[in-house]
C-alpha cells in the first residue's frame, strides 16, 4: 500500500537529506580543497577550481580546516521516566543524532544539569543513556545536579568536576562554576528547598555563582605549563562572564577567570545554562553557548553581548523548537566552528572567522522573529 | 504578679503609632494566621482588611476571646497568644516599645508564613504596583464622599493587589497549584514571566485560528506543555495568573495585536 506523506514530512526528509549530503561532502572536500589549493599555487588548475566547494562551505574553510571535531549534549534536566517523559525523550534524541553524525566525532561533551533536581534516580537515569554514545563522554556539572546532595551522587557516577584533558594538541578544562554561597543554612531550608531554589532560574534567595578561590588556584596551577600560544578550550556550566544576574546568566568571579585566562593569546569557553543562541568575545576570549535539549530560555532583557545573533523566539506550539544539540569544530590555531544543531530548524554555525572579523564576516542568519 | 493579658494589649495599644504593627498582631490573633493558601484560594475573597477596623475599643474587648497568661518566674513572664499558639516569653521588665517589639519578633518567628507575600514579592522580583501617593497631597477632594482618600485607603489598595498578585506568582511557579501531569511549571520558560507579551493581546494566534485573549494562551500553555486541565476564564487561578503576568510587564505600552 503507498503510504501518503505530508508536505511538511517530505520537506523535513529533503532537508535531512540536504545536510546530510552537506556533511558528508565536508569530509571528501577536505582533501579536494586542499589538493585545489595545490594545483593553484602550482599553476596547474585556476585558482576558482575551489570556488564552487568554498562556496557549499562559507568562508572559514578557505582560511583553515578544522583539525577534529567534538559534538555535546547539555541541560536535558531530567526527571524520573514517569514524572516526565518529554525531558527523557529529548536527551534521547540527542543522543540518537550524536550517534547518526559519520564520522563519529572524536568524544561527546556534556554542558551540565543532566538532572533536574539533582535526585539520585535522575542521575542514574542520565548516566545509563549515555552509555548509549558511541564516542567517549566528557561531563560538566550544573546546579541542577548539585545541590540536593552537594554533589555527592553526581561525583559517584561521573567522578571529580574540576579537571583537565589533553586531546590532539588542545589543553581541555572543565570547571564547576556553579559554586554558591551558603543561602540556605540562614533561611533553614531542607536539602529538597535549596534544591528547589537553585533550581529557580528567577528565584532571588539564591546566591549568584562562582568559580571559587579555590577552583582558581587550582586553575592557574593547571595552566602554569602551558606556554601563551596554547590552544585552550575551557567548559564552564555558567557564562564565565557577567550577562544578566537576576538569572543567574552570570559568574560574579569572572574577572578573576578571565585575568588568569588572559595571557593566553586566545581562549575558546563553551558554557551550558543559557539554553540559547550566545556569542560574545571579550578580548582574547570567544564565548559560546550551548543549546538544551529540554526546553529554551528567553534572552535577557538587558546587557546581550554585541556578538550574539539571536535565535529567532521559538514557537510555543512546538516543544523542541529552540532546543538541539550541536558540534563543534576545532581549528589548528584552537579557535572553534560551533554548530547550533536546532531540531526544529536549519542548523546554525557561529564560525571562527566570525569571530576574528568581530562580526563582520560569516555572519548567522538574522532571527525573523527577534525577542522584545 | 500576674500580668494578665489586659495589660499585655494595653502595653500594646500604647503603642499608638505603629499601626502596622497592631494590624500584624491582630491579624495573627483574631483567625487563624492563613497558611499560604496551598490550593488556589480565591485571593479577592480571603483576605480580611487589615485592622482597618481597630481601635482601642476592639482592643479593650480582646481579652474576652484570647487566652490569659500564663506562668511567672523569676525573670520572664509567658504571655499566651490568643490565636491558642505557643505561649510568648518575654523579660518581666520589658514595657511599651520595647514589649510590642519583643512580642512581634517572636509571634514572627513562630509564623514564618505570615509574611508570605512581602517574601513572595522578593524572591521572585515582583514589581510592585503604582504608586498613588500623590492622592494624598494638597486639599484634593475635601467635603467629598469619592476621592477623599487616607493612608489607610492607599496601604488597602496596595496590600491587596500585591497579594493578588503574589499569589498569581506562587502558582506560575508551581507545577503542583498548576496541576502539571510533568512536573513543569511556567518559571521554567518564562523566568520574572518574560515572553509572555501580556501587552500584545488581543491578537490572532494562526495556530489557534482567532484572535486569542491574554488568558486563551495562559490555557494553551497550561494543555501543552505544562499537561494541566484547562482553567476556567474566571477561576480565581486564572485571575491571579492574569494578575501576575501583567504585573510584571509594567510600564511597557499596551500594542495589542503585535506578533
Ligand atoms: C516548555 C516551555 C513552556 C512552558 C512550561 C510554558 N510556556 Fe508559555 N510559551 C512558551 C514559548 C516558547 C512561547 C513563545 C514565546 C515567544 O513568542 O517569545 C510561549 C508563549 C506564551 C504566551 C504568549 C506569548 C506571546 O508572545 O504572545 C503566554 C501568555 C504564555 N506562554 C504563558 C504561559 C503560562 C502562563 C505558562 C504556565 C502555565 C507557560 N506559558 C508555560 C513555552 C512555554
Amino acid at each position: 500500500m503507498p503510504t501518503y506523506k505530508s508536505v511538511e514530512t517530505k520537506y523535513l526528509q529533503q532537508r535531512d537529506l540536504f545536510f546530510r549530503g552537506l556533511r558528508n561532502l565536508d569530509r571528501r572536500s577536505f582533501l579536494k580543497v586542499s589538493a585545489a589549493a595545490l594545483g593553484a599555487t602550482a599553476g596547474l588548475a585556476p585558482p576558482h577550481a575551489f570556488t564552487p566547494i568554498s562556496v557549499a562551505h562559507g568562508a572559514e574553510s578557505a582560511a583553515s580546516k578544522p583539525a577534529f571535531r567534538f559534538a555535546y549534549i547539555s541541560d536535558s534536566h531530567l526527571y524520573e521516566r514517569d514524572v516526565n517523559d518529554r525531558f527523557v525523550r529529548g536527551l534521547l534524541r540527542a543522543v540518537d543524532d550524536v550517534n547518526n553524525l559519520d564520522p563519529q566525532p572524536d568524544f561527546v561533551f556534556y554542558g551540565g544539569d543532566l538532572a533536574q533536581l539533582g535526585q539520585a534516580k535522575e542521575l542514574e537515569l542520565g548516566a545509563q543513556i549515555l552509555k548509549n554514545l558511541k564516542a567517549p563522554l566528557r561531563i560538566m556539572v550544573g546546579e541542577h545536579d548539585w545541590y540536593l546532595d552537594m554533589g555527592q551522587k553526581w561525583q559517584e557516577l561521573f567522578g571529580k568536576p574540576t579537571y583537565s584533558f589533553d586531546h590532539k594538541g588542545v589543553h581541555f578544562v572543565v570547571l564547576n562554576s556553579v559554586v554558591e554561597k551558603d543561602f540556605w543554612t540562614a533561611r533553614k531550608l531542607s536539602p529538597m528547598d535549596r534544591m528547589k531554589t537553585v533550581a529557580g532560574l528567577d528565584n532571588g534567595f539564591q546566591s549568584p555563582f562562582t568559580v571559587g578561590d579555590q577552583q582558581c588556584k587550582w586553575l592557574q596551577e593547571d595552566l602554569a605549563k602551558l606556554p601563551d600560544d596554547a590552544k585552550l578550550i575551557v567548559f564552564s556550566h555558567s557564562p564565565l562572564y557577567k550577562l544578566y544576574k537576576p538569572w543567574n546568566f552570570w559568574t560574579d568571579d569572572a574577572d578573576e577567570v578571565q585575568a588568569i585566562l588572559k595571557r593566553f593569546k586566545q581562549v575558546v569557553v563553551i558554557h551550558g545554562h543559557t539554553h540559547q543562541l550566545l556569542t560574545n568575545r571579550i578580548g582574547n576570549i570567544h564565548f559560546h553557548g550551548l543549546l538544551s535539549t529540554a526546553w529554551p530560555w528567553p534572552y535577557a532583557p538587558e546587557g546581550m553581548p554585541e556578538l550574539t545573533i539571536q535565535m529567532s523566539r521559538p514557537d510555543p506550539f512546538n516543544p523542541s523548537d529552540g532546543c538541539g544539540d550541536g558540534e563543534v569544530f576545532v581549528h589548528p590555531d584552537g579557535l572553534v566552528d560551533k554548530v547550533y544543531a536546532l531540531w526544529n530548524r536549519n542548523p546554525i554555525t557561529v564560525s571562527r572567522t566570525y569571530m576574528l572579523s568581530a562580526g563582520k564576516q560569516n555572519v548567522p542568519p538574522l532571527p525573523n522573529r527577534p525577542a522584545y | 504578679m500576674t500580668i494578665t493579658s489586659i495589660r499585655c494589649y494595653t502595653g500594646l495599644a500604647a503603642v499608638g503609632a505603629s499601626g502596622l504593627l497592631l494590624a500584624a498582631i491582630f491579624v495573627g490573633c483574631s483567625q487563624e494566621t492563613p497558611p499560604p493558601p496551598k490550593e488556589v484560594a480565591d485571593v479577592s475573597m480571603d483576605f480580611t482588611p487589615p485592622a482597618v477596623t481597630l481601635s482601642t475599643e476592639t482592643v479593650a474587648g480582646m481579652p474576652t476571646t484570647a487566652k490569659t497568661a500564663a506562668k511567672e518566674d523569676a525573670q520572664t513572664v509567658k504571655i499566651g497568644a490568643c490565636d491558642g499558639g505557643k505561649p510568648i516569653e518575654v523579660p518581666k521588665d520589658l514595657k511599651g516599645q520595647a514589649l510590642a517589639d519583643s512580642l512581634m519578633a517572636q509571634w514572627k518567628l513562630h509564623h514564618p508564613e505570615a509574611n508570605w507575600v512581602a517574601e513572595e514579592m522578593e524572591r521572585h522580583a515582583i514589581k510592585p504596583p503604582a504608586d498613588n501617593s500623590h492622592l494624598l497631597k494638597g486639599d484634593q477632594a475635601k467635603g467629598h464622599a469619592y476621592g477623599n482618600y487616607s493612608a489607610q485607603d492607599l496601604l488597602t489598595w496596595t496590600r491587596e493587589t500585591e497579594k493578588f498578585v503574589a499569589e498569581g506568582s506562587r502558582i506560575f511557579h508551581s507545577g503542583d497549584d498548576l496541576g502539571s501531569a510533568v512536573a513543569v511549571s511556567c518559571d521554567m520558560c518564562h523566568p520574572h514571566a518574560s515572553n509572555t507579551h501580556p501587552e500584545t493581546y488581543p491578537k490572532f494566534q494562526t495556530q489557534l485560528g482567532r484572535v486569542a485573549l491574554l488568558r486563551d494562551m495562559i490555557n494553551w500553555c497550561i494543555e501543552n506543555p505544562v499537561r494541566g486541565e484547562k482553567l476556567a476564564p474566571d477561576s480565581p487561578a486564572m485571575r491571579a495568573l492574569e494578575a501576575y503576568i501583567q504585573s510584571q510587564r509594567q510600564g511597557v505600552p499596551l500594542n495589542y495585536g503585535k506578533h
